[in-house]
């Protein structure tokens, strides 16, 4: 079932009531989300990614726009009449009933002719349990499960109904690292074998990007980039979309672009491949932590700080007077011999991880 | 108890070893002289037959008191006074509040100006309500109260509630009993209430559960250790009802014929037919007995029934 949503707005009333202004939590949202595709919504806390999802769920209702499923508008239906499943950040399992019990929940609001035997509901219920595989469980009490294992009862019991949309909210972030990693693969997995429109936020880009078909960028409402987790990487349209993505983060150094060069403080850094198309002035430079070559007649000096082995690679820490961040991260193969006594590291950059923005906008500038 | 990290003399080990017990002396010299020693007294009292206050002395020592008490027709009124009052009492008491709990839950707007209306017979004192409610139900030769007035008005006969029949004035005194208790219970159920996770209802509107179905299945489980305490309590406290009693129909409850157990322990000591501590004694055990009984049947069943979280 695809998901179109048409200049979705929620608009809220501030809570301070004084202030007659709207806090404007979703802003003209338009997307289409491709049939059985994983959608990963990604921001900061309080760019409105929840409630998207709220919205979509139908737990709150849209100021303005449109959504439909499939060519069904469903802005106007309530929760219950649009078959969605949804797993909250906290589960929301019932504490005082099993986990047969738990998953079998939705199938008692059954009506009329759909509803089922107890029968019909036990054999639906550990079929849901099987598909994440927690059917050795049924009998326990939530309380009496891991936090990975909640996780699957709650989504069990969002997919017990076979819904035409999944949506999940932060469903990794209440996990321990490890367990993180297992159960993002897990979520991959259920959703590829169930073929259902998963849509799922997050505020970790890692989680969005290593299992997302599509990531959405969001912050303060506006939707900033959608694309594949990797062409948002390599092409991101703002600053915002560059720092948001990756780790470590993109290093930002305030720049110029001068005689066909950029310039990161005296030293020209890059040459650039067709200078008439860039405009001369200040610029913000990004660079990503695989952009830097150690080269000692590099043309971008760093102090050095130190460097941090991590076994394949090696993460070099300097810093420079025109840099944003606080240190310049940069990761280099660990088949480099660093001089770590030595004051300065030179670099040569790598055109393509070299991102220039507008000093104002802070949006792209293409070169 | 904590433990000493540099024992330098033995004496200083031994005191630490009892450092807690010396902490309670005070509190369980208290407890001794004014719970433990009277209780152990109410005991013997109720076994010393023909005992007599003044002069110290007394017949024998039996079960004669318990005797007296059981075969007593005051005993046996207020006995049966006692249980019409909790057993209608505490349900009812519980069920309204429960009722007005959730209303008061799934309002928004004067939310805090009900909790407060709803919570004032609390802060009220049980004589002057009393006064209130017999001034509503009276009916004396000349005039009659309101609600006389309202029975009128729909075509019915004035019906005496103080002084009437008994059945009236049990319905009084039902009525003035879970009026009096309630505001306590609906305190206890609206904060029970309002610490539901709220997500758990959003969890069961997604799923297109029926407000009955969530009431009945999430609702009500949850909340569900708070009404046993309430029904407790309630039992235990409807089970003491003395004050009520005497705010409505005065203090000549055998009179009234609405004698509660407690009046009639009350009654045996300081009554017009008082001074026998015996039968007092033997009468408070009973009543002791009794509270004890219903208690741990209600804890058997709550632990039956209650979650797990």
């Amino acid at each position: 079932m695809k998901v179109v949503l048409e200049n979705l707005t929620k608009k809220f009333p501030n809570r301070n009531k004084k202030i007659k202004d709207y806090v404007i939590a979703v802003n003209d949202f338009t997307f289409e989300i491709p049939d059985g595709k994983l959608i990963g919504l990604l921001g900061p806390s309080g760019c409105g990614k929840s409630t998207t999802l709220n919205l979509i769920s139908g737990l709150e209702k849209p100021t303005s726009g449109k959504i439909y499923f499939g060519d069904v508008d469903v802005t106007e239906l309530p929760p219950e009449n649009r078959g969605v499943g949804l797993v909250f950040q906290s589960y929301a399992l019932y504490p005082h009933l099993t986990v047969e019990q738990n998953i079998m929940f939705p199938l008692g609001n059954l009506k009329g002719s759909e509803k089922l035997t107890k029968q019909e509901m036990k054999e639906k219920a550990l079929e849901a349990a099987k598909l994440v595989q927690i059917d050795g469980l049924m009998e326990r009490k939530p309380s009496e499960l891991s936090g990975g294992q909640q996780q699957r009862v709650a989504i069990a019991r969002a997919l017990v109904k076979m819904p035409k949309v999944l949506l999940l909210d932060e469903p990794l972030s209440n996990l321990d690292a490890r367990l993180r990693l297992q159960t993002r693969e897990e979520i991959s997995r259920i959703q590829r074998e169930t073929g259902i429109t998963t849509i799922f936020v997050t505020h970790d880009q890692e989680e969005a990007m290593s299992i997302s078909d599509m990531i959405v960028v969001m912050k303060d409402g506006v939707v900033h980039q959608i694309g594949k987790p990797q062409s948002v990487y390599d092409d991101p349209v703002n600053m915002f979309v560059a720092k948001f993505l990756g780790t470590p983060p993109i290093n930002i150094f305030r720049g110029e672009v001068k005689n066909g060069r950029i310039y990161i403080g005296d030293e020209d850094v890059l040459n650039i491949a067709e200078p008439k198309k860039v405009k001369e002035g200040e610029v913000y430079v990004g660079v990503r932590p695989e952009g830097f070559i150690l080269n000692d007649k590099g043309r971008f000096t760093c102090n050095l700080e130190r460097v941090e082995v991590m076994g394949r690679d090696t993460s070099v820490v300097s810093k420079h007077d025109a840099c944003e961040n606080v240190t310049i991260r940069s990761i280099v193969s660990a088949e480099n011999n660093i001089d770590t006594d030595a004051k300065t590291v030179k670099f040569d950059l790598k055109p393509n991880k070299v991102y220039l923005f507008n000093k104002e906008t802070q949006d792209r500038i293409m070169f | 108890m904590e433990n000493d990290k540099t024992p330098k003399k033995s004496g200083k080990a031994f005191l630490s070893q009892f450092k807690g017990y010396i902490y309670l002396i005070p509190a369980l010299a208290f407890l001794g002289v004014f719970m433990i020693y009277p209780l152990v007294d109410v005991l013997i009292y109720s076994f010393e037959e023909g005992y007599n206050f003044t002069s110290q002395t007394r017949l024998g020592v039996g079960l004669y008191n318990y005797s007296y008490v059981l075969h007593d027709t005051y005993f046996t009124q207020a006995l049966k006074n006692t249980f019409i009052i909790v057993i209608i009492t505490v349900p009812l008491s519980t069920g309204i509040a429960l009722l007005i709990s959730l209303g008061l839950n799934s309002i928004k707007p004067l939310k805090n100006a009900f909790q407060t209306i709803y919570f004032l017979p609390y802060v009220t004192n049980t004589l002057a309500v009393g006064l209130v409610f017999m001034i509503l139900f009276k009916k004396t030769a000349y005039t009659d109260g309101m609600i006389n007035l309202l029975i009128n008005a729909f075509g019915g006969e004035s019906v005496d509630f103080i002084d009437g029949p008994y059945w009236a004035k049990m319905m009084v005194m039902c009525i003035y009993t879970i009026w009096v208790v309630m505001p306590f219970k609906i305190l206890i159920l609206t904060s029970a209430l309002a610490s539901v996770n709220p997500v758990y209802y959003k969890a069961a509107r997604v799923d297109g559960t029926s407000p009955f179905r969530i009431f009945y299945k999430i609702t009500l489980p949850m909340i569900s250790p708070m009404i046993f305490y309430l029904v407790i309590t309630g039992f235990i406290g409807a089970f003491k009802a003395y004050s009520d009693e005497v705010a409505l129909f005065g203090t000549d409850l055998n009179a009234a014929g609405m004698n509660t157990l407690v009046g009639y322990v009350y009654d045996m000591l300081y009554g017009n037919s008082g001074g026998y501590p015996s039968y007092a004694s033997a009468a408070a055990l009973i009543l002791f007995a009794i509270v004890f009984t219903i208690t741990i049947i209600n804890l058997m069943l709550s632990e039956k029934t209650s979650i797990t979280q």
